[in-house]
């Protein structure tokens, strides 16, 4: 695919920022990115993006580990080899339900929190030995970053970012 | 300005009657004789046939036996008669024994609701809660139940030992004290005196607080904007009440609730107690927050305080839960007899209640509020709260009347009576205390936060 151009506009404030996205959004440019050195809230719901479904994964990993729990402990005490132990009653699950408890609820808690991070990983595209997307160093520190797609509409584009307080804009070439 | 409508009035009016009427019913259908009972049980028996029936057969197949035996056959059959005495009294007695249970049981539902707001409203001031003081005034209305709701409790406890025939706390009977070792032992501090001075004290303490925060609460929306010395004291009070509280809650539960088994004891109990009292505290402020709000009162209250509370209904429920199983599975696990007995009793005749309320209190609220989308819809939080009202009253029952009524339990006319009483009080006492003042705290330091809270 041919080289296409974005536009990298720079501030130094995170209000100036969210009333930079507003004029955008408002103006129908499509804002490919932003780089922030830390959260912004609300910069998800101005910027328009999906909310995150992460939370129902989570849910159903939960409810994974409660299962393996549930089916290991079966097979393990009541199936595989019922002993007598200590007097415990190993005649079906139901019965020595309340000493499996502990087990199945560090089971849901563990595949809910250790799947969703690895969901989050993915998701996000995060490894060790990956690459840093970072087109400026400075946003990690103190400054924000938003990346428009030009189609044709440098001029407009640049002085519409100008207005909303942008302190730096830069046009590059990006190759896809 | 609320003012408290007619029909509502009407209402709670309505319920008290109904209630008073269940009641008095209860109490007079209570009264059996000895003959009475005998031909009950003996229907039962033939009717239920089962264990009972087996019993019975084989009390009869030894009697018959006995009277073609042997000179023995003179002493068992008059133990055999004394036996049948016994049962059939201990029988008479739980029947009595099931209208004050279940007037205690909802009395003590209704004064736990008013006491865990008032430890809620405590905390929020202690913890200088930014998003709750639009919902101040709704807590105070409802604490002004707790007083009263104290006293009723307290006194209910006295004359059933005084008035009725020592029909909820069995210590409180001499003459089962002086067969009774384990209770001897414990009288020094289970003993009327103790009970009642104790029970006093709590309640001057709870009063007092509730009493001088309110009464500050209103100094401050009179006060000067930049004047908060009404709001600090009432800091302080909180802070020195949730130490108070946390230390009288606890032998609270032990006096009130725990000593109608003095056989059985439990360490966890004054926490577990009060997980059940702060949840339904919590779910009633939701309940009258969103009555007010759906008659335009509560301007101010958007749908980020409802998930608040929906929030606090939810994890308060697991925190209730994770202290009623590690009661449970602590004592079922090691199996000691002297402390096994109390969960025995409630499985082998209160299996209905005793696992339905986990479902109730645990399963349901864990499914329902977890969507966070869900804590914002009124009518879902509503049907949750019912829920999760139902399941503590029935956390209350199991605590009380396994002790009382053994397994002649059944959820009936005297029950729903009690429950129609304390509710049509409950509602008749708090509407008023709110129809007496303003329902914003204006003057609260953290109002605007409030006012704006957003989550």
């Amino acid at each position: 695919m041919e080289a296409s151009k974005v536009i990298h506009a720079i501030y130094t404030d995170d209000d100036v920022l969210m009333s930079a996205v507003k004029t955008v959004k408002a103006e129908k440019h499509h804002i490919e990115e932003i780089y922030t050195p830390f959260p912004v809230h609300g910069l998800d719901k101005a910027m328009g993006l999906a909310p995150t479904r992460i939370a129902i994964a989570a849910f159903m990993y939960g409810c994974v580990g409660l299962t393996v729990a549930i089916v290991m402990m079966n097979f393990i005490m009541i199936e595989d080899w019922p002993q007598n132990i200590g007097g415990k009653p190993s005649f079906s699950y139901i019965e020595n339900m309340p000493a499996f408890v502990p087990i199945m609820f560090e089971l849901t808690v563990f595949f809910a929190a250790h799947l969703m991070v690895i969901t989050f990983y993915l998701r996000s595209k995060m490894w060790p030995f990956k690459k840093a997307e970072n087109p400026d160093p400075r946003t990690t520190d103190d400054h924000f970053l938003m990346e428009i797609a030009v189609h044709d509409n440098e001029k407009e584009l640049s002085s519409l970012l100008q207005e909303t307080g942008a302190v730096e804009i830069n046009i590059i070439d990006k190759a896809h | 300005m609320y003012t408290f409508s007619n029909k509502l009035k009407t209402f709670s009016i309505i319920l008290m009657v109904l209630g008073l009427l269940g009641v008095g019913y209860g109490f007079m259908n209570s009264h059996k004789t000895f003959e009475e009972v005998e031909t009950m049980l003996a229907n039962e028996a033939s009717h239920h046939g089962g264990g009972h029936g087996e019993a019975t057969a084989h009390a009869d197949a030894s009697h018959a036996e006995d009277t073609h035996g042997d000179d023995v056959h003179g002493t068992t059959a008059v133990d055999h008669v004394d036996e049948h005495k016994e049962h059939v009294e201990h029988v008479m007695h739980q029947i009595e024994n099931r209208p004050w249970s279940a007037l205690y049981v909802a009395a003590f539902f209704f004064f736990m609701i008013a006491l865990g707001v008032l430890a809620f409203y405590a905390i929020q001031f202690a913890s200088q809660a930014g998003w709750s003081p639009v919902l101040f005034r709704v807590m105070e209305g409802i604490t002004a139940y707790m007083l009263p709701g104290a006293l009723i409790v307290l006194g209910i406890a006295v004359a059933s030992g005084t008035i009725g025939h020592y029909n909820i706390f069995i210590w409180m009977d001499p003459e089962v004290v002086a067969h009774d070792e384990l209770i001897q032992g414990k009288s020094s501090f289970l003993n009327m005196t103790g009970f009642i001075i104790r029970g006093l004290i709590f309640i001057t303490g709870w009063w007092l607080y509730r009493h001088f925060s309110r009464k500050f609460s209103l100094a401050q929306d009179k006060a000067d904007i930049n004047d908060n010395r009404n709001f600090k004291k009432s800091f302080r009070i909180s802070a020195a009440f949730l130490v108070f509280y946390i230390y009288t809650e606890s032998m609270m539960s032990w006096d009130w609730i725990m000593s109608v088994d003095p056989h059985w004891f439990s360490t966890l109990f004054g926490w577990y107690v009060f997980a059940s009292m702060f949840v339904s505290g919590i779910t009633v402020i939701a309940l009258i927050t969103m009555y007010l709000k759906s008659k335009g009162l509560l301007p101010l209250v958007n749908d980020s305080h409802l998930h608040d509370l929906a929030k606090f209904m939810f994890a308060i429920s697991i925190f209730w839960t994770y202290l009623w199983f590690s009661q449970f599975m602590l004592i079922w696990y090691s199996n000691i007899p002297e402390e096994v007995t109390y969960f025995v009793t409630r499985f082998a005749d209160y299996k209905l209640p005793f696992l339905g309320m986990v479902v109730m209190n645990f399963i349901f609220p864990l499914l329902l509020l977890m969507n966070s989308d869900y804590k914002r819809i009124p009518w879902f939080v509503v049907m949750a709260g019912i829920v999760i009202l139902c399941g503590h009253y029935i956390d209350i029952f199991n605590m009380i009347m396994p002790a009382t009524v053994g397994d002649r339990w059944y959820i009936g006319i005297p029950e729903l009576g009690s429950i129609c009483l304390f509710a049509g009080l409950f509602i008749f006492i708090v509407f008023t205390a709110l129809s007496k003042h303003p329902l914003l705290a204006k003057g609260n330091p953290f109002i605007k936060e409030s006012e704006h809270f957003h989550y």
